[in-house]
């Protein structure tokens, strides 16, 4: 399997910041910059890794199938996190959370039909003091009303 | 000695080595802390918190099974706090664990239903659905019951860390983690059952085993693997003549619960429906069924003719063979049949080994020094497959002790990954590749070498050479195939040697030559097949056979007495590292006799019954005990189900060991000789027909 140059001087600088012999401990920072750059965590992505690492393709699963933020099938451009736990929840996740859900047309971990965003209810992402918090890819989004997402929605749909 | 800490455990003052764990501490003075996930041996997972305890000064409740001991500590195990945490725990397992115990394999002696009839609720205040999932079947050994797991991960561990496969793991998370095998829906592995022993509950079932019988109802022996050299104990589960399970959890016998896929489930060769139940003598031209008196008669009558005039007599043992009859057979063809014409497929260099010692008999490693040696280093040979115990050894060895291993073969093997150099050269160069270990090696305190059938003859002295140069106490093995190959070349199944290594007075024949010989007038084989890949010459040769099946060199006997198997007969067989253990005879087969009794028989019928003596093991065994250098081992240890290490040589052994007749069969986890061929379950699993490492 191939990465982009980028990627594999990322892999590099993973392998070689840990001890001969431990280089386990780069399985899940490397997974998830390939899943970046791959779109989702494939098989073909686990073998990958398995054999950099030196670990069983099985052990890679384990891992994968452990945290919540690995995927195994793609997600859409946009990908919506929207927390749902206690201090959101006291503020309007769980609103804000249906409010998505009815206007995407679409559930937890599912992808709108044009593969724009995708939509995932996540437990806290640590924004509590800006409850209801939610995140697009690795950007926060803080004190949403169903207003504020309803224009962020719009927004992402039309952005490329 | 590590420093004694001092603590008290239930008001008991206890004085225990530092780093000791809680949990060990208490079991060796005798005070039982439940745990499911906590296995002496394995890592520490403090995953299913059975083991909680109260520590004084603690704030809460300790887990015994990670928690070190410390000076001082006060311990309590049993006060009420404990005992309401241990239900609470089981209330917690049995929420999603199925109570189908009288159905379950594991009923009668299931770690969970023993821990909730001591320490658990009779009710559960849980009414929710169980999380149900059907049975999977992820090979022919093994099917995964995922609802009644306990994720105690033992599994998990033994598979990586005690076989070094790590062929199961665990995905996903919380109430919906699940153990999981390696190729997706099913197992790539070596099938050897030890996740499904150490399995606390039925979660693990094994194909062989399942839904056959109730514990309970079966008699448990404890008798020695008939397949590789490695000597493994292995209890067979009887009931009504047949062997239903092979296992050793009772960790008696060197391999203390290690076994793998031979000794745990190929005993299914025993009742395969070819096995013979009948004498079968050649008329007209066939083999046809005979009584036992008839057949024995055809063959005194044909061996009296023989020796009468003056013709030769061919004898090939076996390498399955107990040391009694081997010791006996070869008695009788010295004494009765006069003859030296003996001999039995050599596996590796055994005899130059012990002529280049010459008589330094400290230097013959056993099994337990495998896995207490600083460092060990394998030659030309592939351990994990074709020796599983002595590689469980060295990782063991490798996990508890941090030895260090030296791999030099040719192609990539199982010690690699606990190695620390490993050398990869030519077929046939690894001896000369060992030299460049040198200087790592004298650095060594101690060192075990073991060495595969390529190693022969000058190889061998040359290694003996290597390890006396470096200054250091060496050890080694000589790796042989089969479960008696140290005992028949022992036994003197040998044309040059008698039993104890004594040159013997003319040389007889070797089997070759005994093939290869135009005038041969008799040929008595018992438990070989050296017709498989091979001619006898002398086509009017009297052949008998003695066979459990009608094998290549059966067909073409003249007389076949059926033979009974290793788990049908006493005895004494010795392993690869010489240790001579005792056969307990688990079952009977209908027509079957040991070969012991069958040459008693036959030199009854010769009128010779007075040469050979008695034909029960016990009186072999004490013959051999005195007329067998080294074999004088303490018999109260074999007579209890222990090993003890043979001593044989005192000096030189002076004849020069044929080393163009040694090779190895290199029979791999999946395959077994002629037993193997008769294995429905080796045979069954995928991996045999895969290049499997």
């Amino acid at each position: 399997m191939t990465f982009s140059p980028e990627l594999e001087a990322k892999f590099d600088k993973l392998l070689k910041s840990y001890p001969p012999g431990r280089q386990r401990a780069a399985m899940v920072p490397m997974l998830l910059f390939a899943q970046d750059e791959v779109g989702s965590v494939t098989r073909e992505l686990v073998d990958e890794v398995a054999k950099r690492v030196g670990v069983q393709a099985l052990q890679v699963d384990e891992v994968i199938t452990y945290y919540s933020m690995l995927h195994r099938k793609p997600l859409g451009k946009h990908h919506v996190q929207i927390c749902t736990n206690i201090s959101c929840l006291l503020t309007g996740g769980e609103e804000l959370w249906k409010h998505a859900c009815a206007k995407l047309g679409i559930g937890h971990k599912e992808v709108t039909p044009d593969g724009r965003i995708s939509l995932e209810e996540v437990e806290c992402i640590g924004a509590c003091s800006w409850a209801p918090a939610l995140q697009v890819n690795y950007d926060f989004h803080h004190q949403v009303t169903p207003e504020k997402l309803d224009q962020l929605l719009d927004r992402l749909r039309k952005l490329t | 000695m590590a420093d004694l800490v001092k603590l008290t455990i239930n008001d008991r003052h206890l004085e225990v080595p530092a780093g000791t764990l809680v949990i060990e501490a208490a079991k060796r003075n005798g005070i039982e802390i439940p745990s499911f996930c906590y296995y002496e041996g394995l890592a520490l997972q403090a995953a299913c918190r059975m083991c909680l305890v109260e520590v004084e000064k603690a704030p809460k409740l300790m887990v015994a099974c990670t928690l070190p001991v410390a000076e001082g500590m006060v311990v309590r195990t049993e006060t009420p706090t404990v005992q309401q945490a241990r239900k609470s725990m089981l209330e917690f397992l049995l929420s999603n664990h199925p109570l189908d115990c009288p159905v379950c394999d594991k009923g009668g002696e299931c770690e969970l239903q023993d821990m909730v009839f001591r320490y658990g609720a009779g009710e559960s205040r849980f009414t929710e659905q169980k999380v149900h999932e059907d049975e999977k079947q992820w090979s022919p050994v093994v099917f995964f019951d995922m609802p009644r797991c306990i994720l105690c991960f033992r599994c998990v561990r033994i598979c990586g860390e005690g076989m070094g496969v790590n062929a199961l793991g665990v995905v996903n998370r919380g109430v919906l983690s699940e153990i999981a095998p390696n190729k997706g829906d099913h197992l790539e592995c070596d099938e050897c059952g030890m996740c499904i022993d150490i399995c606390p509950v039925g979660a693990l079932t094994s194909g062989t085993y399942r839904y056959k019988t109730r514990p309970w109802e079966m008699e448990h022996v404890g008798t020695i693997c008939t397949h590789c050299s490695n000597g493994c104990k292995t209890t067979l589960g009887v009931r009504n003549d047949k062997i239903i399970r092979g296992n050793n959890r009772d960790r008696s016998g060197i391999n203390g619960e290690f076994l793998c896929i031979k000794g745990r489930y190929a005993f299914d060769f025993s009742d395969h429906p070819d096995r013979l139940q009948t004498p079968l003598v050649r008329t007209g031209g066939k083999l046809q069924p005979a009584s036992w008196s008839q057949a024995l008669e055809v063959v005194a009558k044909n061996f009296q003719d023989v020796k009468q005039r003056g013709g030769r007599f061919g004898v090939i043992g076996s390498n399955h063979t107990t040391n009694e009859e081997n010791y006996y057979l070869q008695k009788f063809a010295r004494q009765v049949l006069m003859t030296n014409n003996i001999d039995h497929h050599r596996t590796g260099d055994v005899l130059t080994l012990l002529d280049a010692l010459s008589g330094r008999n400290e230097a013959l490693a056993t099994t337990q020094d495998l896995y207490q040696s600083k460092a060990i280093l394998v030659v030309a040979a592939e351990l994990a497959l074709e020796h599983p115990f002595l590689s469980f050894q060295i990782r063991a060895n490798y996990r508890h002790h941090q030895a260090h291993v030296y791999a030099v073969t040719s192609q990539p093997v199982r010690e690699d990954k606990t190695a620390t150099v490993i050398v990869r050269a030519a077929p046939g160069a690894e001896l000369s590749a060992v030299e460049s270990l040198r200087e790592k090696l004298k650095a060594e305190p101690e060192l075990i070498i073991l060495y595969g059938d390529a190693i022969k003859g000058d190889g061998v002295r040359k290694l003996v050479a290597f390890g006396t140069s470096l200054g250091i106490p060496v050890k080694y093995v000589p790796l042989v195939d089969y479960s008696n190959s140290r005992g028949a070349v022992d036994m003197g199944l040998m044309p040059e040697l008698l039993p104890g290594y004594q040159p013997s007075q003319a040389f007889g024949l070797t089997w070759a030559d005994m093939l290869a010989s135009e005038d041969l007038g008799a040929l008595w084989v018992i438990g070989a097949n050296p017709l498989k890949n091979a001619e006898l010459r002398a086509r009017n040769a009297f052949m008998v056979v003695q066979e459990m099946f009608l094998t290549d060199t059966a067909q073409i006997a003249d007389v076949v007495l059926p033979a009974a198997s290793a788990y049908e007969k006493s005895g004494t067989v010795t392993n690869v590292c010489g240790e001579v253990q005792r056969l307990k005879r688990a079952i009977q087969t209908m027509g079957a006799k040991p070969d012991l009794e069958i040459i008693g028989l036959i030199a009854k019928e010769m009128d010779a019954a007075a040469v050979v003596g008695p034909w029960t093991s016990d009186s072999v065994f004490e013959e051999i005990r005195k007329n067998v250098r080294g074999y004088d081992v303490p018999v109260a240890m074999i007579a209890t189900g222990g090993a003890a290490q043979t001593m044989p040589v005192n000096g030189r052994i002076a004849v020069e060991s044929r080393t163009d007749l040694i090779r190895s069969t290199h029979d791999n986890l999946f395959t077994s000789g002629t037993l193997g061929r008769y294995s429905k379950m080796l045979n069954s699993v995928l991996e045999r027909r895969l290049n499997y490492h």
